[in-house]
């Protein structure tokens, strides 16, 4: 299988990248790492007039401390997020969550911008975003805004990003105190997707639980926070009873699909015990 | 068209490909270097594992044109000069970690850059390493024994290079 005939445009920075969307026709296509456009192409699901592709665009590549935050270049590669040490430092949670991507062979070109941008519900990105109230750089013709993780999210593999926006860098808020965290995944087989996967982080205060952050893949057509298990951990005790009784809300207000995989039921159902198991590891249970 | 240059296991090759071009397929067409396959087609397999950078790629899932100016290391390209056997090659042959051979490139190409990355992997992360290369035939067993045979002996080979007083004693 062979992807349909393209222009192909190759950027060294965010400025020329943006102009190249703004060129490009009718049918642009943004390149990351390629590693979900080159599949879908290759099925002829998409066939792009132009694919610019944001491989050497250097600016958009690594992780730098800005203090309160990290910023992460949307073309740093999973492989390079996996081992970076300001991330195992500050956003262990991306670490955790992005060593279950795919394989190995996928994540040296997969880019954590881009499993963002692609928005898969399945993707585990995603979720630890929306848990980790990350924010979203976006470059186009008019500037750049930024947009919160909860807003970035429209639908299924729909972002806000509008037609000539490019994701240049995510800015993860530094988790300040005494946080655990950890990325639930369930899956059938090696390489698969997430059937279900839960991100969680907690904060422990004096044997309670002073916070707790919940993001769901794969729930519905956006990642989602389970916002009534979060709620009923603020200030709950940081006891296994507590933290299952919690978890018995978090597929409330979720609208998981049926598929070969699995049933809206039991998508919930895994939602809850998944659930219980993150914020019990994250809590130190 | 648009021009590329690579570096193909230690040759450069410069040519005109279509943008919509492969890298398996310019590997395999432009370049004669068959021993790269096509195993899936859909990025599942890994049986088209190649390195780009030093880093193991599924070359059905990149571009000819975004390895322009790379260095791309193929199964052709792993063993000595001399035709001496990777020790990764010489394990899947003692091992016997292949039935038919046709996933063995890619998952030679995987190990090589698991045992780079954890020179020492325990049996479940030799498994977790190559999870993105698939074995029709027979499964697993001889495979990651064959990896775990070629671990030891890279340590060891590495580590007479690097202690040489020691070598005696390990022999």
């Amino acid at each position: 299988m062979i992807p349909a005939a393209f222009e192909y445009v190759r950027p060294t920075t965010v400025d020329e990248a943006v102009q190249a969307v703004a060129e490009g026709g009718e049918d642009v296509k943004i390149m990351a790492g390629g590693q979900s456009l080159i599949p879908v192409m290759r099925l002829r699901l998409a066939a792009p007039e132009t694919v610019v592709d944001l491989g050497r665009v250097a600016e958009m590549r690594g992780v730098r401390d800005e203090g309160d935050a990290l910023v992460i270049g949307a073309m740093t590669t999973h492989a390079e997020v996996v081992t970076d040490p300001l991330i195992a430092q500050h956003a262990k949670l991306i670490a955790e969550a992005t060593e279950t991507v795919a394989d190995r062979q996928t994540r040296r070109r997969g880019t954590f911008g881009g499993a963002l941008a692609h928005a898969d519900p399945a993707g585990d990105l995603p979720a630890v975003a929306l848990a980790l109230d990350a924010q979203m750089v976006i470059a186009g013709p008019s500037g750049r805004r930024t947009v919160p993780a909860s807003e970035f999210f429209v639908d299924y593999l729909t972002t806000t990003l509008d037609e000539g926006e490019v994701l240049v860098e995510i800015r993860v808020p530094k988790l300040a105190g005494d946080w655990g965290v950890r990325y639930e995944k369930f899956n059938r087989v090696a390489q698969a997707w997430s059937i279900v996967a839960v991100a969680a982080a907690v904060r422990r205060e004096n044997g309670h639980i002073a916070e707790a952050r919940i993001g769901l893949t794969n729930m519905g057509p956006t990642p989602l926070r389970a916002s009534a298990t979060e709620a009923a951990l603020a200030g709950a005790a940081a006891s296994p009873d507590a933290v299952a009784q919690a978890a018995r809300s978090a597929a409330e207000g979720t609208s998981p699909s049926s598929d070969l995989n699995a049933q809206a039921d039991y998508r919930e159902h895994l939602a809850q015990v998944l659930t219980r198991r993150a914020v019990a590891t994250a809590a130190g249970l | 068209m648009t021009r590329v240059s690579m570096r193909v296991d230690g040759v450069t090759y410069t040519d005109e490909v279509e943008p919509r071009t492969l890298l398996v397929h310019h590997l395999r067409e432009a370049l004669g270097k068959v021993g790269t396959v096509v195993g899936c087609d859909t990025s599942n397999c890994g049986a088209c594992t190649v390195h780009l950078d030093g880093q193991a790629v599924k070359s059905c899932t990149v571009l000819a044109v975004q390895a322009d100016g790379a260095e791309v290391t193929t199964i052709e390209g792993i063993a000595e000069p001399g035709g001496a056997l990777h020790p990764v090659q010489k394990a899947f042959h003692e091992m016997h970690g292949l039935q038919c051979g046709y996933c063995t490139p890619g998952m030679i190409m995987a190990s090589i850059d698991l045992l780079k990355e954890n020179p020492d992997p325990s049996d479940a992360e030799v498994r977790e390493g190559i999870e993105g290369n698939l074995c029709r035939c027979t499964g697993y067993q001889n495979i990651v024994r064959a990896v775990q045979q070629a671990a030891g002996e890279m340590k060891s080979s590495s580590a007479g290079t690097a202690a040489p007083e020691t070598t005696g004693a390990q022999a």
